[in-house]
């Protein structure tokens, strides 16, 4: 969470945010989640606030999870996307944005394809700024949620053991994750082949193997991430068999496991690739409970942010 | 700011005396514990909640249902005020057509028990919605005022009561002082 000069509140990036800011908005999120289990599933806390939900790179479960965020704030949402927006008439980021904050929003979320546009964007605008993913750097409310649920199913984050499977280059949730875990104090095993890997990727903290079957031995929670189909076609590995021989979880390998880890996946999940079908329907629980967490762990920040709890 | 007490209001005793007077009133009132509910307001009606549902269920000789409420999402003033830590509300029960006694330590302006009482009906339509409070301090902003009082402490708008409970601070005591700059 930063602040910049006129007094609004940003979420930009995990690698901003501190250890006890985390664990404050996870435990804030403890009481939103009530929230959604109640009869009547809306407090009045942002009434009379407008949020704009600008997601101009495809997303089904972060728009959605943000638009039901603040509709249980009672706060009004605007959602527009890249197609049906002037985005697709040439306008620019700017001028979008400076034309959503003319009509008096008070915090934008936006998802952006470029890295940075989210920080780009709080020089523009006099209102808030939430980063819902951009580009391949941070997607921090996505590592909040995944730390919730981490701390919700196993009781504790300090000395947990996560290993994260997959394509870390590519992967923002991989790159927030990092950040979260690291601050609050659990461990991070990172499996990939070399050439999914981030150059200097030791220098955060994190240890690498190239063997799946290691991981699965020493971790808590195996956290598997989505294979991007178009990475074959750039030959960063030879192809989709190769990859779930080396680094799926198939059925062969969960079944030989004595200790089974929390399995979790930021979704939408590649059956057959990255997880075979069969595991999972087994694990399906903790990933749609992921999804639960992501609309208790965005009100908590929206409520931060717009809460004024700092003034 | 420092709290610097000036006086002594309750002591345990008087607590327990006043804790065991209301129970009889709530149930004299609701004629016994049937479809009674007790919901305290975060943190320390909770706890004031709680003795008066063991207090009940010594005097009925069953258990009552007891909730608690955080009602920081309900606050008029938060963009004035700002954001406090939130708690987690807990209604295990079903509050429709329950008889439910709200309770919190200290009744001052009201507007914290307006709050309770939206927060309430966001979980049902209870029969009566009651209000039993520690302390009545006076001075109400809002057109409300309580069923059961502990004690009614005139006081002046610079002063302050502080309720101790074993529960969060280890001793049962109300005590009235002023805030002093340190």
């Amino acid at each position: 969470m930063s602040e910049d000069g006129n007094g609004h509140r940003h979420l930009l990036s995990i690698a901003d945010v501190d250890r006890d800011f985390i664990i404050s908005l996870l435990d804030s999120a403890r009481s939103f989640a009530e929230v959604s289990t109640r009869p009547i599933k809306k407090v009045p806390a942002l009434r009379g606030r407008t949020i704009a939900n600008l997601f101009l790179e495809p997303s089904t479960r972060t728009r959605i999870s943000f638009e039901l965020a603040a509709k249980r704030l009672s706060a009004d949402v605007i959602s527009f996307s890249g197609s049906t927006s002037s985005i697709s008439k040439g306008e620019s980021l700017k001028d979008t944005a400076k034309t959503l904050v003319a009509m008096g929003v008070d915090a934008v979320v936006i998802r952006h394809s470029s890295a940075g546009s989210p920080k780009m964007l709080t020089g523009w605008v006099d209102c808030s700024v939430v980063n819902a993913g951009d580009g391949m750097h941070e997607h921090p409310t996505q590592a909040l949620l995944d730390l919730f649920t981490m701390r919700e199913r196993l009781g504790y984050l300090e000395g947990l053991k996560v290993a994260i499977v997959g394509d870390i280059d590519h992967s923002r949730v991989a790159r927030s994750n990092i950040h979260a875990l690291n601050k609050v104090g659990a461990e991070v095993l990172l499996v990939a082949p070399r050439s999914l890997l981030p150059q200097r990727i030791e220098g955060m903290g994190v240890d690498i193997t190239g063997s799946l079957d290691e991981a699965l031995g020493w971790c808590d929670v195996l956290y598997l991430l989505r294979i991007q189909l178009e990475r074959v076609e750039e030959s960063r590995f030879p192809s989709l068999r190769e990859y779930t021989l080396q680094y799926g979880l198939t059925q062969t390998r969960w079944s030989n496991l004595k200790r089974k880890p929390l399995v979790m996946h930021p979704g939408p999940m590649n059956r057959g690739v990255e997880i075979e079908s069969s595991v999972a329907d087994e694990v399906e629980s903790v990933i749609t409970g992921q999804v639960t967490a992501g609309v208790a762990v965005r009100m908590a920040v929206l409520y931060d942010l717009l809460g004024g709890s700092h003034g | 700011m420092a709290f610097e007490a000036r006086a002594k209001v309750l002591d345990a005793e008087d607590l327990n005396r006043i804790i065991r007077r209301i129970a009889h009133e709530i149930l004299e009132r609701s004629k016994g514990s049937d479809e009674l509910a007790l919901v305290g307001i975060r943190t320390r009606g909770v706890f004031l909640a709680q003795r008066l549902g063991e207090m009940i269920e010594e005097i009925e000789g069953k258990p009552v249902a007891v909730g608690a409420l955080d009602i920081s999402l309900y606050r008029d003033d938060v963009a004035t005020r700002g954001a406090s830590k939130i708690g987690v509300t807990e209604i295990d029960f079903d509050t429709n057509d329950k008889k439910v006694v709200i309770v919190d330590d200290v009744l001052y302006t009201g507007r914290t028990i307006r709050a309770a009482m939206d927060a309430l009906m966001d979980f049902g339509r209870p029969q009566v919605v009651q209000l039993a409070v520690l302390i009545d301090r006076g001075h109400r902003e809002v057109p409300i005022r309580a069923d059961y009082v502990g004690k009614n402490l005139p006081t002046s708008g610079n002063e302050k009561v502080k309720v101790l409970l074993e529960e969060v601070d280890g001793i049962d005591m109300v005590e009235i002082g002023e805030e002093r700059e340190p």
